[in-house]
């Protein structure tokens, strides 16, 4: 793989906090190697305003390996930018060529408010767990692991769901701003495993309760979140999830 | 939870979207159905006879009007919360991106159904005001009200060429706006899984491309054929 | 101070048994008066404030990243250990406290290590009953893998995922509580000190880092779940935000520091690009269940590794270690990979790499896949194709993570791997109730010291965050409370509190006054390079000794020149990392102070005077079986005290993997 070097032009969202308006501001980089990461790049251009005296780039950011989901830059119009499956620590520079211009936001949404620059806060989606994303299992009082045979297809099927990272991108990438791949992917994930079942009319019922509270839109089978998630959770999540929903309410939850 | 708040969440919304709209899916086969009758050859002297009688007995048959008032609940239901949930849901992000995906994560139409539902009202409008008002109205409030006949009827109105042209436009956002809402409302339902996803999806844009094409062809057929044969 | 470790006396299959059984407990009604402050959120912190708002207690929770679920333990990829014997492979309890005793080179307390070996059961059955997805086989039980170090299959697994989705599980249980109200939960803070009273741990002085005020909160104790130092080394596998801040401020407190110096070089990481490079990336170790890993026979090889031939490679590992071969525990296969680039056989551009090959593993594995489906006579390629699908079922994740940061195929070509630092065995002195020197003070997984020795095995950092959380503070802190309950709350006006606020507030008016020329980040990396090159992977006196200079010189200039934008009161990251680079200024140079003092070899902790002919590491247990529990006596001032270990049941011996 061949290296090479690059200049370019980084139009990015600046905004002190949740209480000003922010605006675009332009940023030259040079000599950025095609081996750094998206983040490396954005390190680079910190040192920089660190180095003139200005106040760097605020970006939430922690593991740089793809899955804590703390990073969430909307690149281009694309969450977490162009590659698929994918979060913004792991994109790397060989994407861009010399004399590229790329513009950063942060995640929009109304439940997302901004705390700064880049940085958006998702404690709703904590939220939206403690509303039934669990099963109610107090510490001590498992039985033996191997006592509850689980098909393996459903236990992969419950793993690709609970691979979630809870980055936001499905909210930032829908039309909507609607949460309904996280939260779907956590009701497939409990759903589909029998230590789930005593709870699952409710937890359905709960979370999507828990969901609209937090003023997130309402999923319109529009599909931008699946193109985006950074763990490819499928939309046959969020099909369970209405399935859950329909089955909850038609057989009477006594909930709510 | 009952009734009331189990259709007030956001999916209980889009049920109350997507069920009306397979309501409204069937009605379109059997609409569909009715009007396909034109194209079933007359005998020698006659014109549109299959129509006209399918026609008389849609508009004259007791169980088929009390039907239709399910049907425009259905249609009302629809088009109501379909535009509710689209006003509501273009408030959730209130500082717009820069740049936006565009058609790289998703279809225009799937982004587009409020645009799409209002052009095919704005042609429902119209369409009622030809070939539903007039006869409905006389059936209601008019005591010498006889059937109109729709077969002389179109052939008239469609010898419009604007007209021709809105219906066909009409159709066109009809396909667009099933292309995305045949297999949303499956969605919604939690029918489409891992196993029925394709075929529903197939099936879907196979249903979204014919039927708004034969209620296509038919405008098109009587401004330029059907009506020169007379 | 005269060191206790507090083992239950008794025989040490019976001591926890006996200690659950007899220790004192504090009834419900009290319960709900106590409140317990929990910092960190990652496995042993979530873990732990779920279980003890279950049990009733008041607990507050903190996280300096935006939600629980981030802590650094989601990263973990490869698996967790237990004793459950589902392989029938003649696992039991006895034999994974004998492997982890062994794994850690005799460096830890009998007693911790073998309560962890019994309760790793019941994480599984906790996990499980959690709905943890772990990997199962047809047949619907839970799989097993084998891990580097051992010869039994133990290790449960979830793909490459499993830290995340243990993790996601205690974050699901603690969420829970908070949403019952038994546990508030403060994300975005950060803890900057202990609050003392009489003696006692009885608060902490937090800042909330989004408008940068500073809070005080009371708590019958203090649970320190804060995880590893080993960003002190710039760049390891630790995510960017870990630190040592809360450890170290404990530590200025009266917590004494446990063998600082065991630090964790992982063997497989991608290695370092230039000087961009801001963090590394960890594969798996259970990549080395397939891989193979080989140097040139010839120095300075430049072909690339395909036009190789079999018989100008030296698979190293196999040939020093056969009865181990690739699986030999991560110090000693950092070592080895380390000579060899030492030498003059790395690989790569920047010769500091070996290869991890798969060429065999996918022959093989396509062989067996042609056999399952009754092909026999299929060409070489197509054998290979369904090589390639066996593996990228098993490691499909890691080739892919591989592939985007280096931009190179792994299925084509061998990966190129270097050792990097990954995990600190050295923390918190604790007893065996995971109490600290300072009276109420508890340290939990990583952020303590106490059961891996001078290495860790693999799969057993997710077991020990568990352990400590689960299943170990919920009886411990107990114990220690039923004195405490005639303890009301004490007001937040209290003057310890308002004390250590003001020494926060002073010390971050002090940095941001400082107002020099080099950015926090240049200092972080300077003082990674003096670690990395003087007290990583090999370490000796000369350079020890002069690396304290260093570190002292850079601390000075740091306190001088160090240039931090920005208002305190507002969301500013700067200011956060300076605090914790300040720190680790600090940590650093205990950490030199205390392997400059341990003259042996054993585990991670290699110096070079100390080593055979051979180059394995040399022991020395007349001198050196002790715990080095370092004391804060001022700046640059530490008093040793030891901490003798007494071995019952495992005899020690050279270490041998051959």
């Amino acid at each position: 793989m061949q290296h090479y070097n690059m200049n370019l032009t980084l139009k990015v969202w600046r905004q002190r906090s949740n209480k000003v308006k922010g605006h675009f501001e332009s940023f030259q980089v040079k000599n950025i190697s095609s081996e750094m990461s998206f983040l490396e790049m954005f390190d680079v251009l910190n040192e920089q305003l660190v180095a003139e005296g200005k106040d760097p780039i605020a970006f939430d950011h922690d593991c740089r390996e793809g899955i804590c989901g703390m990073c969430s830059m909307y690149i281009n119009g694309r969450a977490h930018g162009p590659w698929t499956q994918n979060t913004t620590c792991q994109l790397h520079m060989r994407e861009y060529k010399d004399g590229d211009t790329i513009v950063v936001e942060p995640w929009r949404a109304e439940s997302f408010p901004v705390i700064r620059d880049l940085v958006v806060d998702r404690s709703a989606f904590d939220r939206i767990i403690g509303a039934g994303g669990y099963v109610s299992v107090n510490t001590g009082n498992a039985v033996d692991a191997n006592s509850l045979p689980i098909e393996k297809q459903k236990a992969d099927e419950a793993f690709a769901a609970a691979s979630c990272i809870g980055c936001g991108a499905c909210v930032a990438a829908c039309p909507n701003a609607s949460a309904m791949l996280f939260v779907s992917a956590k009701i497939a994930h409990l759903a589909l495993l029998p230590q789930g079942e005593p709870e699952r009319k409710n937890r359905a019922v709960n979370m999507i309760q828990q969901m609209d509270t937090e003023g997130f839109g309402s999923c319109t089978n529009i599909g931008a979140c699946e193109a985006e998630c950074p763990k490819g959770i499928s939309l046959e999540n969020i099909a369970r999830l209405n399935r859950e929903y329909v089955g909850a309410i038609f057989s009477g939850s006594n909930n709510g | 939870m009952n009734w009331k708040n189990a259709f007030s969440t956001s999916i209980g919304k889009k049920i109350l979207v997507g069920g009306t709209g397979l309501f409204l899916i069937l009605f379109l086969v059997v609409h569909c159905y009715v009007n396909a009758m034109i194209f079933w050859p007359d005998e020698p002297g006659e014109t549109g006879k299959h129509f006209t009688e399918a026609a008389a007995f849609m508009g004259g048959n007791v169980a088929i009007r009390i039907m239709e008032i399910g049907l425009f609940a259905g249609l009302i239901i629809h088009i109501v919360q379909g535009l509710l949930l689209w006003s509501q849901n273009s408030k959730r992000r209130p500082v717009r991106y820069e740049v936006s995906a565009g058609n790289n994560t998703s279809r225009w139409y799937s982004r587009s159904m409020g645009l799409l539902g209002t052009l095919i009202l704005l042609f429902l409008i119209l369409h009622l005001y030809h070939f539903w008002a007039p006869n409905r109205y006389g059936q209601a409030f008019d005591a010498a009200w006889r059937e109109e006949d729709l077969y002389e009827k179109m052939v008239k109105v469609f010898s419009q060429m604007w007209v021709v042209v809105v219906y066909v436009l009409g159709c066109v956002s009809l396909a667009w706006h099933l292309m995305h809402g045949f297999f949303s409302a499956f969605q919604t339902f939690g029918l489409t899984t891992h196993r029925y996803k394709a075929t529903i999806k197939s099936v879907g844009v196979a249903f979204s491309i014919l039927i708004p094409l034969i209620f296509a062809a038919m405008p098109v057929y009587l401004h330029f054929i059907g009506s020169s044969g007379h | 101070m005269a060191l206790d470790s507090k083992i239950p006396a008794g025989k040490m299959d019976e001591k926890w048994g006996k200690y659950k059984s007899t220790c004192k407990l504090v009834n419900p009604a009290n319960k709900r008066q106590l409140e317990i402050i929990v910092v960190g959120t990652g496995l042993a912190g979530a873990s732990a404030a779920a279980s003890l708002g279950e049990m009733g207690y008041k607990v507050k929770a903190f996280c300096f990243q935006d939600s629980p679920r981030r802590a650094h333990s989601i990263a973990a990829q490869g698996g967790i250990n237990a004793a459950k014997n589902y392989q029938n492979d003649g696992d039991s309890t006895y034999r994974l406290f004998y492997d982890t005793i062994k794994g850690g080179d005799y460096r830890a307390r009998e007693g911790n290590v073998h309560r962890l070996a019994e309760v790793s059961t019941n994480i599984i059955d906790q996990c499980v009953a959690q709905g943890v997805p772990f990997a199962r086989e047809y047949g619907g039980l839970l799989s097993n893998r084998s891990f580097g170090g051992t010869q039994v299959q133990r290790t449960f697994y979830a793909a490459g995922q499993t830290g995340q989705q243990l993790l996601i599980g205690a974050y699901q249980a603690l969420e829970r509580q908070v949403a019952l109200g038994n546990v508030t939960m403060y994300a975005r803070h950060e803890m900057l000190d202990v609050v003392k009273i009489d003696g006692k741990a009885r608060g902490i002085i937090a800042r909330n880092l989004v408008n940068g005020e500073l809070e005080r909160h009371f708590g019958h104790a203090v649970l320190l779940c804060t995880g590893g130092y080993g960003n002190v080394f710039y760049l390891s596998t630790n995510a960017m935000g870990s630190n040592v801040t809360a450890a170290w401020k404990a530590h200025r407190k009266g917590a004494f520091f446990g063998n600082p110096c065991f630090t964790q070089i992982h063997p497989t990481c991608i290695p370092v690009s230039g000087d961009h490079q801001s963090k590394l990336t960890l594969m798996s170790e259970s990549l080395r269940n397939d891989g193979r890993i080989w140097v040139p026979k010839k120095q300075g090889d430049n072909r690339k590794p395909g036009d190789i031939p079999e018989e100008e490679r030296d698979y190293y590992l196999e040939r020093r270690y056969p009865a181990f071969g690739n699986l030999v525990p991560r110090d000693v296969a950092s070592r080895a990979a380390k000579e060899r680039c030492d030498a003059g056989y790395g690989v790569g551009s920047s010769k500091m790499a070996v290869y991890l090959d798969f060429a065999a593993a996918i022959e093989r594995y396509g062989k067996i896949e042609a056999n399952k489906q009754g092909k026999s006579n299929l060409d070489k390629d197509a054998v290979i194709a369904l090589g390639k699908d066996v593996v990228k079922e098993k490691y499909g994740n890691l080739f892919d993570m591989y592939a985007k940061i280096t931009g190179e195929n792994p299925y084509e070509v061998p990966m190129r791997i270097y050792p990097a630092v990954h995990y600190t065995m050295g923390g918190l002195w604790v007893d065996y109730e995971l109490m600290t020197t300072v009276p109420n003070l508890y340290a939990l997984g990583e952020a303590n010291f106490s059961d891996h020795g001078a290495n860790r095995l693999g799969a057993s950092a997710l077991m020990q965050g568990l352990a400590d959380g689960y299943f170990v503070i919920p009886y411990t802190l107990g114990n220690n409370l039923a004195d405490d309950i005639r303890t009301k709350s004490i007001p937040t006006d209290h003057p310890a509190f308002i004390a250590a606020e003001k020494e926060v507030s002073d010390r971050i008016n002090k940095l941001m006054s400082i107002k020099g020329k080099e950015s926090v980040e240049s200092f972080h990396k300077r003082l990674g390079k003096i670690m990395w090159d003087k007290c990583g992977m090999g370490r000796n006196a000369e350079g020890l000794k002069h690396a304290i200079k260093e570190i002292q010189q850079l601390r000075k200039d740091f306190w001088s020149n160090v240039r931090i934008p920005g208002e305190v009161n507002e969301f500013n990251p700067e200011l956060d990392k300076a605090g914790r680079v300040a720190d680790f200024l600090e940590l650093g140079e205990l950490m030199c102070i205390d392997a400059l003092d341990r003259e042996e070899s054993c585990g991670g902790h290699f110096r070079e005077e100390f080593q055979t002919e051979e180059g394995e590491a040399l022991r020395d247990d007349e001198k050196f079986m002790y715990v080095s529990a370092w004391e804060f006596k001022g700046d640059s001032q530490y008093e040793l005290h030891k901490e003798e270990l007494k071995y019952e049941i495992v005899h020690p011996s050279a270490r041998s993997y051959k």
